[in-house]
């Protein structure tokens, strides 16, 4: 692993302490508590750690660009599709006002940053989902980013890993928010059809739409250790089934048991893993030479 | 028979009620009320005119959920010529929320998939009240390759809630079943015609509703949540469905307006559950026509034809960018496409 310590540290631009999850579970100061053991954490320490609690290893949930710089080479990262706006196609009241409210909370324009950089030198096209974007929900433009991902994917011939997290589809826009889960279905089979490699990596939580279509169809299905993966929310099935779920039940844990992903990957080895697999997947380092 | 008429026909019922006691009273003393009841009966037409012709979207989501509404098997069975019912997914079970097989239409194969309610209580906890599980999904897509290999259009009937929240559901892998329908459905090699005949319940009937042709009926609906599940969103108040009915634009015309679908049929006076027959003649034509209409298109072409559909989806703004802030040429970015120019489908099918 490249000096993550450097990348922390040097880069302003992509990782500040207020990160989405940090700030949620601690609205004050300069502390925050683990979700798993309890432990109180300084959360300079914990952004230096990669978002893992130093007792018991706890991932805390990255915001996008914390995600792009423990992931991607340093400033290897070229943005795709910048430009697209998310609009109210359904005159949904509020929508405007909570798309406003979350680009300024969080700085970004959606709930997905895409672009084409390298891991260990081997280029990829990679998308890097944001839950604190509306719960990173799919409407247009996050099903577009994906979509065109796929297909310059497929023309490149450059593998895809994508970054899933998400509440599900994006309500407020109705059908067109619905349909972005075959769109960008349809885009990856195109991908799988010129054997280009896509590796989906679940973080937490994926769920719903973004599990029902993208986040599963990975040549190669990674998951974050207790990351919430599953289809129906848990609140919906427990009102159907009128009983507690099991302990554990739609976890990484779960998901692997089940035979619904291949692997978990603990956030320390993520860009190791994947620079093994891009590698033995036929990548060449671009630096190489 | 019992009564199972909707809240907002009840003005209607009851005077069509009127009109059967009068007739009765008038056959049993031997008088002549032909007049009366004349002028009753064009009162009951004006009346069932003005309710079914402004129909709100929540009384159509209750028309569609209309325990009388025909099943997909009913159509199936008054549509089709024959029909032999093939079942299971070959690893797990059959499932009894999806049906499937290979029928008949006007001397023509084709496979039919149709999820499927019940039409009474047993039935309905033999069926699972139409909600499929993964395995359901899965016996619809292993038919719908044998559709694929043998080249026979598919016929996907979509009267859905939902998928099934469960357990055991989940462990299996609902959104992994979801997800492969979906993606195969995109690309396969023969045509697909949808018939939304009641309730378009999300992912669930997205599993099982993507295709070349998609035919909606009148009172049916598509949505990407249930108004129940919007209202418990937003207002953490599910009562309050109506109004998220409202705002989620998810009847036929509205999604007819919104481009989604290609055809919306209308359905008898009082609605489809009225006449079944009828209806079924209604839908029999459109799936004739869509099938017609896309037999003469070789596969390859449809596939295209329908991932370009699917790739229109979706309604965004573009930030105006000063052509020097392009990162293109800086990054050697080769492709920048809006209209994307598909890659060659290797190991696709054929141009016959
Ligand atoms: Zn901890």
């Amino acid at each position: 692993m490249p000096n993550l310590k450097g990348i922390f540290q040097g880069k302003q631009k992509f990782v500040t302490v207020k990160a989405g999850t940090v700030r949620e579970e601690a609205p004050d100061g300069l502390w925050t508590k683990c979700g798993k053991c309890g432990g109180i954490l300084y959360k300079k320490e914990l952004t230096l750690n990669l978002g893992l609690c130093g007792d018991c290893g706890f991932h805390f949930r990255l915001s996008a660009r914390e995600r792009i710089a423990i992931t991607l080479d340093e400033n290897s990262l070229v943005e795709y599709d910048e430009e697209l706006l998310t609009v109210d196609p359904l005159g949904f009241p509020g929508y405007n006002i909570k798309v406003e409210a979350a680009k300024q909370a969080t700085g970004l324009d959606e709930a997905i940053i895409t672009g084409k950089g390298s891991i260990d030198g081997y280029p990829v096209l990679a998308g890097f989902m944001d839950f604190s974007f509306v719960g990173a929900s799919m409407g247009s433009v996050v099903g577009e980013k994906v979509a065109r991902l796929f297909e310059r994917a497929a023309r490149q011939r450059v593998p895809v890993i994508i970054f899933c997290a998400s509440g599900g589809a994006r309500m407020q826009e109705g059908m067109f928010s619905l349909m972005q889960m075959a769109k960008t279905a349809a885009s990856c089979a195109r991908l799988s059809g010129t054997r280009t490699l896509y590796i989906s990596v679940l973080t937490n939580p994926t769920t719903a739409g973004v599990f029902a279509s993208f986040g599963s169809l990975g040549d190669i299905i990674i998951a974050e250790p207790g990351a919430l993966v599953g289809f129906t929310g848990q609140r919906v099935i427990e009102e159907t089934i009128r009983q507690k779920l099991p302990p554990g039940f739609q976890t990484a844990e779960f998901a692997l048991e089940h035979g619904l992903i291949d692997m978990i990957v603990d956030r320390r080895n993520m860009r190791k893993t994947l620079g093994s697999l891009l590698s033995l997947h036929g990548g060449r380092r671009q630096d190489a030479g | 028979m019992i009564n199972l008429g909707l809240e907002f026909e009840k003005p209607l019922i009851e005077l069509e009620k009127r009109i059967e006691d009068l007739k009765e009273f008038g056959l049993k003393k031997g008088i002549d009320l032909s007049n009366e009841i004349a002028i009753l009966e064009k009162k009951a037409d004006t009346l069932r005119k003005e309710i079914f012709e402004n129909l709100t979207p929540w009384q159509r989501i209750m028309i569609a959920r209309h325990p009388k509404r025909p099943t997909a098997l009913e159509y199936i069975n008054l549509i089709f010529d024959e029909f032999i019912e093939f079942r299971g997914d070959r690893a797990f079970r059959d499932d009894g929320a999806i049906v499937g097989g290979i029928a008949g239409l006007g001397g023509r194969p084709v496979t039919v998939i149709g999820t499927q309610k019940g039409r009474d209580t047993k039935e309905n906890i033999a069926r699972n009240f139409g909600m499929p599980h993964p395995e359901g999904y899965r016996k619809a897509l292993r038919l719908m390759k044998q559709a694929e290999k043998f080249r026979r259009p598919i016929v996907s009937f979509v009267d859905v809630v939902g998928a099934y929240p469960g357990v055991e559901a989940e462990e299996r892998g609902q959104g992994l079943a979801i997800a492969h329908n979906i993606a195969e459905m995109a690309k396969l090699a023969t045509s697909i015609i949808v018939v939304i005949t009641g309730e378009g319940g999300s992912g669930g009937a997205l599993a099982v509703g993507v295709g070349d042709k998609l035919i909606m009926l009148e009172n049916a609906y598509f949505s990407v949540i249930s108004p129940e599940g919007c209202a418990a969103i937003l207002w953490k108040d599910g009562s309050r469905a109506q109004e998220a009915a409202e705002m989620l634009k998810l009847t036929a015309p509205d999604l007819k307006a919104q481009g989604f679908i290609d055809e919306m049929l209308h359905e008898p006076q009082g609605a489809a559950h009225k006449d079944g027959v009828a209806m079924a003649r209604v839908i029999r034509e459109a799936i004739t026509r869509g099938i017609d209409e896309l037999s003469g298109i070789p596969p390859r072409r449809l596939i295209e034809r329908r991932y370009a559909r699917l790739r229109r989806t979706g309604e965004f703004a573009v930030r105006e960018i000063p052509a020097s802030d392009l990162p293109m040429a800086a990054a050697g970015n080769e492709d920048m496409p809006i209209t994307p120019d598909l890659p060659d489908l290797e190991g696709g099918c054929d141009e016959t």
